[in-house]
């Protein structure tokens, strides 16, 4: 629009550098999480995730030799691996803490009385004596070496099916669901009546009740817990599915009869007016006219409720109970943070797993929820 | 019964219910008791139309009256009455009042609720306005929306490996650690970290006070022309001006003079008073999207005529920005500010899941959260919660007023 006059502007290249500056900031944090979820334990803690690609020269995490003990030309033997195969090169290694790299890969060292161990740059190493090592205690073994990029998925088998806080994510993700669904879906069609009734329907009081559904869009939800905990207990519902699934329907109440009746309020008068003159009652009306022309409006709630109830915390927290087998995938994610706060393979795969249903429907259906946004606060 | 199953009932049940209540409410008031026919077939029309509009509200309003608006007035009696239900007056509030950690959250909370709605304004409003001016715009646009589909916990997640920390010696897997210890003391840091900090916080603090100048002088002719309200906004936003200078001009000195740890891994989140703008970033992640999409529809909504007008006069792209585009899309600027203004005062999530609250990052949710389901001090913690109602209650206000205006 600044090129109306007719000339290029010279920022131009400005602008292309700071967006892809500013999209780099907003990608990464949860491309680095990406990255790690789908690397070994072992390379997390040993590398940041932007190194993920490349070959890593590292101080490992101390080896305890062991094997069987086997004779060969009067000497006892005990050979094996460091590793199991994964393809590391050790550059040097050594046998203390207080000299990790005191020997180069290849050379012989002696550990204890007549007692001595190589270790080879591929991992195999020889312990050699002239008794028997059955009382010896094994000796550790320190080693600086290379390992190449090892990628794997086997961190998200792990969280989906094993229990890591009390309950694993795949049970977390099949309650999330539970709970998501019907308190997307119900407050729609009620949502949608009242709309109508609000946007098309002259009654005494209207205006007054189109105030009272503004006022409630801001009331913070947390002043419903305690009131609202009381009254299910009160009436028999206690905590359950039940009672999340009526507070999230009237916690998305406003928006959705805010939405729905700006954008039915912007439909149309000649249509609704003809139908009326053609004798529809005001229930054909809706259901025939104004809900099927409302379906982006719809959508767009849809959209909204959903990201909202899948992502929600506090009311699963507060009217699911706090149960090993009712977490939803926010609750068993807090709880993993909490117990294994440092064990980054668990906590980015089930971090993934949470966040990747509400992704797929951002990316899936992001036209409708732009027009919701717009639809709700540019007006 | 496997809640799966469960689920799929209700969903049954609940839309089949809708519906039914709907359809068979309509028919009973149509056919039953006034039917459109007879001697008093009008009479029985007007009457049916006056109570059709309460059967389409009927449900929503029970929700809404039950789920929202009892418990408004439920928590009011809670935070004045004691444990054994017996009326106690202000005491839960006192005893509010005289605990630190309240005072924390409250000062906290004032933090978040500038640093967060401003920065998440202003990245949106400059992401908007880059976006629109080139080719691959949308593309840009939809992967800084992107983080408003993650939820605040998993977002807690992505934020919490990049302040990650491990001790002094072994690699740094957290990102900013890693940046940190780039540098080491140099020519270079020294720029990077004192001389260019230095500068953004001078002119800054150049732009706060110009700002408090530009809403101050003309308040006399606000005030002959007997406009209150306009004033009391003004000089309350001109405080809160001269608070942020002030806060700023303390990180200035700060900047200026503290001797920076270099070469040594830092723990962010437990760093005091700095650990909660380490958390409000988070928020300001999840938000920027948000105010950048509604900001750019704003920004293209502008006439052109007015932007062709001050070309012609010679403006360059910034004036165009500041002076033409900015002041034209100035009400939408206010309903993102407020709207995000409103999902600071509820911020629990991030608290909860990144520190719960220690080492003084408490907010108002996660203070409440705290007294009411770990203390089960529901007095205070309803004297807490009706804290946050006071706070989110002027733009309570201004909403209805501005949808009342609407109305008419």
């Amino acid at each position: 629009m600044d090129n109306i006059a007719g000339k290029k502007s010279a920022l131009q290249w400005a602008v292309h550098l700071s967006t892809a500056l500013l999209v780099a900031l907003w990608v990464l944090p949860t491309f680095g999480l990406l990255v790690s979820s789908f690397r070994t334990g072992d390379q997390i803690v040993t590398s940041g995730w932007w190194r993920a690609l490349m070959t890593q020269e590292s101080q490992q995490p101390a080896i305890r030799i062991g094997g069987e003990e086997a004779q060969a030309d009067g000497q006892f033997v005990i050979e094996g691996n460091l590793f199991d195969g994964q393809g590391s090169q050790i550059s040097r290694w050594g046998t203390s803490s207080k000299e990790p790299e005191a020997f180069a890969a290849g050379d012989s060292a002696d550990v204890a009385e007549g007692v001595s161990l190589t270790v080879q740059a591929d991992g195999a190493f020889r312990l050699t004596s002239a008794a028997s090592m059955a009382d010896l205690r094994m000796p550790r073994v320190f080693v600086t070496a290379a390992t190449p990029p090892d990628f794997t998925t086997d961190n998200y088998s792990n969280v989906i099916s094993s229990p890591m806080a009390g309950q694993s994510i795949g049970e977390a993700f099949l309650n999330t669901l539970t709970v998501a669904i019907p308190s997307t879906i119900i407050p729609i069609l009620v949502a949608a009546f009242a709309a109508y009734a609000l946007a098309w329907m002259d009654f005494p009081g209207r205006p007054l009740l189109v105030a009272f559904v503004v006022a409630l869009l801001v009331v913070p939800l947390q002043l419903a817990l305690i009131p609202l905990l009381q009254l299910h207990n009160a009436i028999g519902i206690g905590k359950g599915y039940l009672g999340v699934w009526l507070a999230h329907t009237s916690f998305g109440m406003p928006m959705a009869i805010y939405l729905l009746r700006n954008y039915m309020a912007g439909l149309p008068r000649d249509i609704i007016e003809n139908a009326r003159v053609d004798g529809a009652t005001d229930f054909q009306i809706f259901i025939k006219i104004i809900l099927p022309l409302s379906f982006p409006a719809l959508a767009s709630f849809a959209i909204f409720q959903f990201l909202w109830t899948w992502n929600d915390l506090l009311v699963a927290l507060v009217f699911l109970g706090t149960g090993n087998d009712q977490q939803v995938l926010t609750g068993n994610l807090v709880n993993l943070m909490g117990s294994r706060g440092g064990d980054w393979e668990i906590l980015s795969a089930s971090a993934f797993v949470s966040i990747a249903v509400p992704l797929a429907v951002f990316f899936a259906m992001q036209k409708y929820l732009v027009r919701g946004l717009l639809a709700g606060s540019v007006k | 019964m496997n809640p799966a199953i469960q689920a799929l009932f209700v969903i049954v049940g609940g839309v089949g219910g809708c519906i039914g209540y709907f359809y068979l409410s309509n028919l009973f008031l149509d056919k039953v008791l006034y039917p459109p026919k007879g001697p008093q077939a009008g009479r029985n029309i007007n009457r049916a139309n006056l109570i059709r509009p309460w059967l389409f509200l009927f449900p929503a309003i029970f929700g809404l009256s039950l789920y929202l608006a009892y418990p408004v007035l439920a928590t009011l009696w809670l935070s004045v009455h004691g444990k054994d239900g017996a009326f106690v007056g202000l005491d839960n509030y006192r005893s509010m009042a005289g605990e630190a950690k309240f005072w924390e959250s409250m000062r906290n909370n004032m933090l978040w609720l500038i640093v967060v709605p401003a920065l998440s304004t202003a990245f949106g409003l400059l992401a908007a306005q880059l976006t629109d001016r080139i080719k691959w715009g949308n593309l840009a646009k939809s992967l800084i929306f992107m983080p408003m589909a993650i939820s605040f916990v998993g977002a807690s997640v992505i934020w919490k490996l990049i302040y990650d920390t491990r001790p002094e010696g072994s690699a740094q897997i957290g990102l900013l650690n890693a940046v940190w210890l780039q540098f080491d003391g140099g020519i270079g840091s020294v720029i990077a970290l004192k001389v260019v900090p230095a500068l953004i916080l001078i002119s800054t603090i150049a732009a706060a006070l110009f700002g408090i100048w530009a809403l101050l002088s003309p308040l006399r002719e606000a005030e002959r022309r007997g406009q209150p309200g306009i004033v009391a906004v003004k000089v309350i936003v001109a405080a809160l001006l001269a608070f942020v200078c002030y806060e700023l001009a303390g990180w200035l000195s700060g900047t200026l003079t503290a001797a920076l740890p270099y070469g040594a891994p830092q723990t962010w989140l437990s760093m005091p008073y700095w650990n909660s703008y380490f958390l409000m970033i988070v928020l300001v992640w999840i938000q920027t999207g948000f105010a950048m999409v509604i900001l750019s529809a704003a920004l293209r909504g502008v006439p052109e005529e007015t932007i062709e007008a001050a070309i012609l006069d010679g403006a360059n792209p910034f004036q165009i920005f500041f002076q033409i585009k900015v002041p034209q899309i100035m009400p939408t600027i206010v309903v993102v500010w407020t709207t995000i203004t409103i999902v600071v005062l509820k911020v629990f999530d991030i608290v909860l899941a990144m520190t719960n609250g220690q080492w003084e990052t408490q907010v108002l949710a996660n203070y409440m959260y705290d007294k009411l389901f770990r203390a089960l001090d529901w007095g205070v913690g309803s004297a807490s919660a009706m804290v946050i109602m006071l706070l989110v209650t002027p733009i309570l206000i201004w909403n209805v007023y501005n949808a009342r205006k609407e109305m008419r």
